[in-house]
């Protein structure tokens, strides 16, 4: 269909200009947004940052104190005749600027941990990807197969889904003192709530897609002559992939969402124990700069997923990408996941 | 029957050389027989007939086309035929041999398109023949041969979505036809199709017929089509759908467009559309013609 400029055609492809734009802004407004409220003083700014105490006695030069508590202190200052403490308006810590979570995002990386057997963030990160890793991997070895099974024979959906339906509602987290009672306190446990959060949900959506399978191709292949393993092979199995490959890139996604769960469990590790620290030590850009980390991890990873597919499945490929096209079809919704 | 259509002169009066055809080919051997089929389909509003006690055969190398109005059973019977649906009663014989599921004997090609849309052109014609035993060298250069034989040489390595709706048919048939089967099968194949790739379609696919020793089971709702293409017709009436009647068709082949205008041909088709009941009723004097052409013409 061509592009209209109409910004309100319905389901209507913009013009590939206007389609940038938006693009630049799903990403600049809320960065403007957290900019305004930053910068600009007299936008928000509850608090106070002391640059001279005066004479209030617990003031201290960069205190944060609340607006309300400064100007109390300052009108007793007033009437009795002592020097009024000065400051600036200023956000609450648990909200730095941007340049702050910008210069975080690479002095974390830089950054000794304070105690001796702390781990770096790098390797706090890898240790959370190799934990979605493994349980995501033993959850697919599995419900991979299991959702093909279930989508292709009746008898296999009939026996299984019932009850993956219902284990499907228990939370996840639920689980946590089952499994580090059988487990350990270690990354067991902890793959353990990734596996059980994400292979129920596998199985069902699989099983849907390869039912989803056009049955017109099955007959074809029938009146060739394809016998009932052939037809599993050569037929249902390709004929799903790419939708099974959709299906594990979203699924993905939602392993991730176990992960902070799954990483207090036992021992808190990883990613979520450099948050708690930094958090504790009141290091809030770095809190910033981590959580940031999971949301480019976790794009960039189905980014190169979205990449490999393309070279994976050519009869679904509309030409040659290159990594940067992708990138491109895949901040523009345009693309078919 | 309207009272234009019986006032016809039969064609058999007209041509004594049509008639020897139809000889020649009634000494053929029977390809498929079909005995008192009859079909119900059990719904929520209880069983409903779709077919009632058909009963015809199809002889080698002939090409019949089945013409009926919309819902009168004829995908119905052509699923039978393959085996992907089980008739309630009555038999279907294949060189003498009932059928019991699908097959290869029997191609088929679909109103839908049903290529794989994971294989390329040949890979897709070439599916028939590896699952059939072929080694893939085999396979490889006899597919090639079918694609070319379908005019598509040059798209052996495309993918499905990267053709037209013509050209997927095309496949769909070299698909069908590197199987080697006894008969071919077609279910409004050329339904989806614009006039003018239709009409070029239906040349193309008497052109493959002449070279390929097949038998061909032609269904569609277009009279024009029907006449074109067939030795014989079959007219099915609706409700539920039975035989009504096989008409032979006198038309002088090889067929070209222009013949589609002749006196012969106006008669066949004018013979298949009165059969046809679900036309607006005809007025005393109106022509079956005028008043009912299934067919768009
Ligand atoms: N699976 C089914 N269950 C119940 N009734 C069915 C089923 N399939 C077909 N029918 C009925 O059988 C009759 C014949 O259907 P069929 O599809 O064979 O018609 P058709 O001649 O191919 O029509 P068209 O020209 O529209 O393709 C219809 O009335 C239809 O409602
Ligand atoms: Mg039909």
């Amino acid at each position: 269909m061509k592009p209209t400029r109409d910004w309100l055609g319905l389901r209507r492809e913009l013009p590939e200009g206007r389609r940038n734009v938006l693009v630049v802004f799903s990403f600049a407004l809320p960065l403007m947004l957290w900019c305004l409220v930053s910068y600009v003083p007299w936008i928000w700014h509850p608090m106070v940052r002391i640059a001279d105490p005066g004479e209030v006695s617990y003031f201290q030069k960069e205190m944060l104190i609340e607006k309300k508590v400064f100007a109390a202190e300052n009108r007793t200052m007033r009437e009795a005749g002592l020097r009024q403490a000065q400051g600036s308006p200023a956000n609450p810590i648990f909200l730095p600027a941007p340049h702050k979570v910008a210069q975080a995002l690479i002095t974390a990386f830089q950054t000794p941990p304070r105690l001796p057997n702390e781990p770096w963030l790098h390797e706090s990160l890898l240790h959370s990807i190799s934990i979605i890793f493994w349980g995501f991997a033993l959850s697919s070895i599995i419900g991979l197969p299991l959702g093909i099974l279930c989508g292709t024979f009746r008898a296999a959906s009939r026996l299984t889904e019932p009850f993956i339906e219902f284990f499907r509602y228990l939370p996840a987290p639920a689980f946590g003192a089952l499994c580090v009672a059988m487990m350990g306190i270690h990354d067991a446990p902890k793959i353990a709530i990734i596996f059980i959060g994400t292979f129920f949900q596998q199985v069902l959506v699989i099983a849907n897609t390869v039912r989803k399978n056009d049955p017109a191709l099955l007959e074809a292949a029938q009146t060739l002559g394809a016998s009932r393993r052939q037809l599993i092979f050569r037929v249902i199995i390709p004929g799903s992939i790419t939708d099974i490959y959709n299906d594990m890139r979203i699924l993905l996604g939602w392993a991730w969402t176990y992960l902070i769960v799954a990483e207090l469990i036992g021992a808190t590790s990883g990613i979520t124990y450099f948050i708690n620290q930094q958090g504790r030590y009141r290091n809030y850009e770095n809190v910033y700069a981590a959580i940031m980390m999971i949301g480019v991890i976790g794009l960039a990873t189905d980014l190169a997923l979205a990449w490999l597919g393309n070279n994976l499945f050519p009869w679904k490929r509309q030409g040659q990408k290159s990594l940067w096209e992708t990138a491109l079809d895949y901040i523009r919704p345009d693309y078919v996941k | 029957m309207s009272a234009s259509v019986l006032e016809l002169p039969d064609y058999r009066e007209l041509a004594p050389e049509v008639a020897a055809r139809f000889d020649k080919i009634s000494e053929r051997p029977v390809i498929l027989e079909v005995r008192n089929l009859n079909k119900v389909f059990e719904s929520a509003e209880g069983p409903r007939q779709a077919l009632k006690e058909l009963s015809f055969e199809v002889r080698r190398r002939e090409f019949v086309t089945v013409i009926g109005p919309s819902g009168c059973g004829k995908s119905t019977l052509i699923r039978m035929l393959a085996g992907l649906d089980e008739q309630s009663s009555g038999q279907i014989l294949l060189d003498g041999r009932e059928v019991s599921g699908p097959g290869p004997d029997r191609g088929m090609v679909f109103q839908g398109y049903t290529l794989f849309p994971w294989l390329t052109v040949k890979k897709n014609v070439m599916f028939g023949l590896e699952i059939g035993g072929h080694s893939e060298a085999v396979a490889e250069s006899e597919a090639l041969q079918w694609i070319e034989m379908v005019g598509l040489g040059s798209f052996a390595n495309a993918y499905p979505n990267q053709l037209s709706g013509g050209m997927k048919q095309r496949v769909a048939i070299a698909r069908a036809l590197a199987n080697k089967p006894r008969i071919l099968i077609m279910d409004e194949p050329f339904g989806a199709l614009d006039a003018q790739t239709r009409c070029q379609m239906q040349s193309h696919l008497i052109q493959i017929w002449r070279q390929v020793d097949v038998t061909i089971l032609f269904i569609t709702h277009d009279l024009e089509e029907a006449c074109y293409l067939s030795d014989r017709i079959m007219v099915l009436g609706s409700n539920p759908g039975h035989l009504m009647e096989f008409i032979r068709n006198p038309v002088p082949r090889p067929r070209s467009d222009e013949q589609c205008l002749s006196p012969v041909f106006l008669s066949v088709k004018k013979k298949a559309g009165g059969v046809d009941p679900p036309g607006p009723i005809l007025e005393p004097g109106a022509t079956a013609e005028d008043s009912h052409d299934p067919g768009g013409g």
